[in-house]
């Protein structure tokens, strides 16, 4: 890590730089990828140039600055930066960087504005090319939103690229041949007669090198590694034991932290901590904001001693009970409320003037993230820097933060991202690190270990949002021919960016993601979106918005071809306007052998949500057992332009598949008397083995686009298995979880 | 008395004797491949072996620990690989692999006890065991490309 962090501290590297024995390439100068007025007077250090590639005389260094919490992310970014550089995966190492605006997310912006993904005219376009300019201005240096691949998808090959070239470039000045005669294998440049002269020896004259700006892009059917099954860089370590995630951080002298808070929001008035300081291995008791902290000389130690706190705290800012919250969306349907009405095609109040043939309203309750890996944070500070061990997804807002906890400078804040275990956007949130930066500011000089309990992660979680919806729709001939659905809960991206102390103005698009922007021409077409008042406080959650928004479409839809007396697929083909997503329902159709007869009790269900870009089809297939439904297959294709590693897309789908069907299945966070009710995982239910079906993924590449597939998957499990459910039963399943209402065998 | 851990002594003076298992290998042995997850025997990831029996270490005091310990660090290697492990590895089960720890070390006592296990043998021993990624349809994989692999040891 040292000396990647040494140089991005020196600012913008522009080409590449000498650093102590070898040379780092900063590569990337912003493009628009399409012209674009607005970003004409983008202040200048804006024009990011990125280092991610560090060579010296030992080794060959990759940055990979996306947070990896299972998905990847950091073999995605190796091998696209390695797939141009012409170096093995087992030829390097990689690092995830230090914080630095440089590291800006390009993709995010994507999904901030609100044009459909499908809708790829000026307008739109320009759009997304005006808020890249604050994200990039803001520094968003986020893990997020499946973008991982689509933002480096370019950027980590140019510098891939531009690093071999400037290699050759140097090895042609130094042996005084012709540029255009040299080729690159292996780490290494060739020389006509056939001399290796490997980059880790060309480093220090790297450095002395003009670097080559101007590189073209391999021609994909030219790749040796993308595009091809790959094994996971840290899939050995993961299998044995050891990879290090923040969690297993040690430093010598090291202290151990354990935290007992309030209830989110809540006043802590006072506290008696007499049992505690007298239990065994407690070192220091202090308070902090909403709690207190233990540090003892082990994790265990420090967790009893917390657990024997009494605390004496006000309320919780939001409804004490469920039927607080609910009512709550349920008086949002208000035209005070209303925050957005991007889908509105026809006349949906003329064709609903007779009456509507169907009305129905649908529940989705919140959700902890619960990783596996609790949230923890190791800090070491001292009155002249600080440094910090977690794993993050978003390491500048916590360099920031932990610099005003402080008092130091930014620069004085040294973030070390570590492995993730699991985030599903728990680690988007930075409240632990900022309570571990206080602990350790009790004890100047000696590292301290913040772990929480599974207790205090799960009921100081920001959950997924609790949503409602309200829907109904006309159908005529077979055929559907108006949809009106309008969905309520408190703004995710008010909540979320308001602990950072970021405005989001505007629309928050979060509330009717997955369903205004959905591929069908329905004739009588309208999505509203209704921002209730602030509740729990919420975060993103896998999938975010469209991850209730996509059960609400797409079970309304599923109940309006019912009601119309038409097939599920076949009539969801007949509305869709966007051949991408009708392409993955046809795969669906043809995988799962949609329309063939099936055994008494058994049953199928389709549905189909676009989020992040990708249209995402699946049918669930289901069947009655004695002991309660059965989940038996499941077919799921998703669009997402090119599949850069095949392995790692089927595993990351099923994964989406599996989370998507689990919570809709189980689990829920309620509040009673402001707590939440579930604090583990005996309460807080999850998907097990025995439960999970057999899975068959499809990747389809005919976008021209290409997407993540973190969240994608998770939006259409829940309503296709509410659709199969209904097939097999009669029984229409508008809440979750379903076992509220129906056992699973 | 010692703790025997992966074929090693530890003394075990001074150290509470009420501490769970899982923290004296994490906190006192420095052996993180252990990990805590729930702390409730609910979710699998501390599995271990305790004279060959899969155990959730969170659930185990110090004082009470008969038997030697075997963790993941203990059970194979990068380069020595439990077949269980090697299956894990050719699978790519993995994704945050946070609980693979704990999967790997309740397979491996399911396979030392039942080498060809039906479905229903699977679904019972893994059960227990929580993973939040959803890797069971590898799990599922990795476990029948390990039985095949030990019994054709």
């Amino acid at each position: 890590m040292g000396r990647a962090r040494t140089i991005a501290r020196r600012g913008f590297l522009i080409g590449a730089a000498a650093i102590a024995g070898g040379v780092a390439f900063g590569v990337w100068r912003f493009k628009t990828p399409y012209p674009n007025p607005l970003l004409a007077d983008l202040p200048e250090g804006a024009a990011a140039l990125t280092p991610y590639v560090v060579i010296t005389k030992e080794a060959i260094t990759l940055i990979t600055p996306r947070a990896d919490k299972g998905q990847g992310a950091v073999s995605i970014q190796a091998a696209l930066i390695a797939e141009e550089l012409d170096v093995d995966l087992d030829q390097v190492r990689t690092e995830f960087g230090p914080p630095d605006r440089a590291y800006w997310n390009t993709a995010l912006s994507a999904e901030a504005v609100p044009f459909r993904a499908t809708d790829r005219g000026w307008l739109a376009e320009t759009a997304r090319g005006a808020m890249a300019a604050p994200m990039k201005f803001l520094g968003m240096q986020i893990t997020g939103g499946s973008t991982t691949v689509p933002d480096g998808y370019d950027k980590l090959r140019r510098a891939g690229a531009v690093a071999r070239e400037t290699l050759k470039a140097t090895a042609a000045r130094l042996q005084g041949v012709d540029l255009a005669s040299l080729t690159t294998e292996r780490g290494a440049v060739i020389l006509p007669d056939g001399t290796r002269l490997s980059y880790r020896s060309l480093a220090a004259e790297a450095a002395q090198t003009e670097p080559v700006a101007e590189v073209t892009l391999r021609d994909p059917a030219d790749w040796q590694l993308l595009g091809k099954p790959m094994q996971r860089i840290d899939i050995v370590a993961k299998s044995t034991g050891t990879q290090g995630y923040g969690i297993d951080v040690t430093r010598p002298g090291l202290l151990h932290a354990a935290v007992r808070l309030a209830p989110q929001g809540a006043a802590l008035r006072s506290f008696d901590a007499t049992r505690a300081k007298a239990m065994r291995g407690v070192e220091k008791v202090l308070p902090l904001p909403g709690g207190v902290a233990v540090i003892a000389t082990s994790t265990w130690h420090a967790m009893q001693a917390a657990g024997a706190i009494v605390l004496d705290h006000g309320p919780s800012p939001f409804p004490p009970d469920m039927a607080g919250h609910w009512q709550a969306l349920s008086e949002s349907f208000d035209s005070a409320r209303q925050d957005s009405r991007f889908r509105d095609a026809g006349d949906v109040e003329e064709a609903l003037a007779g009456g509507a043939d169907l009305e129905a309203e649908y529940r989705a309750p919140y959700l902890a993230h619960a990783p596996l890996e609790p949230l923890n944070a190791t800090v070491l500070y001292t009155p002249e820097r600080v440094d910090i061990w977690t794993g993050t997804q978003v390491p500048r807002f916590v360099q920031r933060n932990v610099a005003a906890i402080t008092g130091l400078r930014t620069e004085a804040v040294h973030v070390h991202v570590e492995m993730i275990g699991g985030s599903f956007g728990h680690r988007l949130e930075d409240e632990a690190v900022r309570h571990a930066a206080r602990i350790a500011m009790a004890v100047p000089g000696r590292p301290v270990k913040l772990t929480y309990s599974r207790e205090e992660d799960m009921t100081h979680d920001f959950p997924r949002q609790i949503a409602m919806a309200r829907g109904r729709g006309r159908v005529a001939g077979g055929r559907v021919e108006a949809l009106d659905l309008a969905i309520a809960m408190p703004s995710i991206v008010a909540s979320q960016m308001g602990r950072q102390e970021i405005p989001a103005p505007g629309p928050d698009l979060q509330i009717v993601a997955g369903a205004w922007d959905q591929p069908y021409a329905i004739p009588h077409y309208r999505v509203t979106g209704y921002r209730a008042p602030e509740l729990a406080p919420i975060s993103s959650w896998r999938s975010v918005g469209a991850s209730t928004n996509g059960f609400f479409h797409e079970s309304l839809l599923d109940e309006l071809i019912h009601a119309a007396g038409s097939d599920p697929l076949e009539e969801r083909l007949r509305l869709c306007d966007h051949a991408p997503s009708r392409k993955v329902l046809e795969a669906v159709a043809e995988m799962s052998g949609w329309g063939t007869a099936m055994a008494e009790g058994h049953g199928r269900g389709v549905a189909l949500c676009l989020s992040f870009g990708v249209p995402c089809a699946m049918v669930v297939e289901v069947s009655v057992t004695p002991d309660g439904i059965r989940l038996d297959q499941v077919h799921v294709a998703a669009e997402v332009g090119r599949v850069l590693d095949p392995v790692n897309f089927d595993g990351l789908v099923k994964g989406g598949v599996v989370f998507g069907l689990g919570h809709a299945m189980h689990g829920e966070i309620t509040y009673r008397d402001g707590l939440p009710e579930q604090t583990n995982f005996d309460t807080f239910r999850a998907m097990r083995l025995y439960r999970c079906p057999e899975i068959v993924v499809r990747g389809l590449e005919n976008g021209d686009r290409i997407r993540g597939v973190g969240e994608p998957p998770v939006p259409p499990a829940a309503p296709a298995l509410a659709n199969a459910i209904f097939a097999v039963t009669g029984t229409r399943l508008r809440e979750m979880p379903f076992d509220r209402q129906i056992g699973f065998a | 008395m010692p703790l025997t851990v992966n074929g090693a002594d530890h003394p075990t003076d001074g150290l509470d004797p009420a501490m769970p298992l899982l923290w004296v290998l994490r906190d006192v042995l420095g052996l993180t491949g252990t990990k805590y997850g729930c702390g409730i025997a609910q979710c699998g990831a501390c599995t271990v072996h305790i004279d060959g029996v899969a155990t959730r270490a969170c659930q185990v005091a110090l004082g009470d620990v008969r038997g030697p310990v075997t963790t993941i660090e203990g059970l194979g290697t990068p380069e020595a690989p439990h077949p269980v492990q090697a299956a894990w590895i050719e699978r790519q089960v993995a994704q945050c692999g946070y609980c693979q720890s704990g999967q790997i070390m309740q397979a491996a006592s399911l396979l030392a006890e039942i080498p060809d296990p039906t479905e229903e043998d699977i679904d019972a021993a893994m059960s227990g065991n929580l993973c939040r990624c959803g890797t069971y349809p590898r799990i599922r994989e990795a476990m029948r490309a390990a039985a095949r692999a030990m019994k054709g040891a």
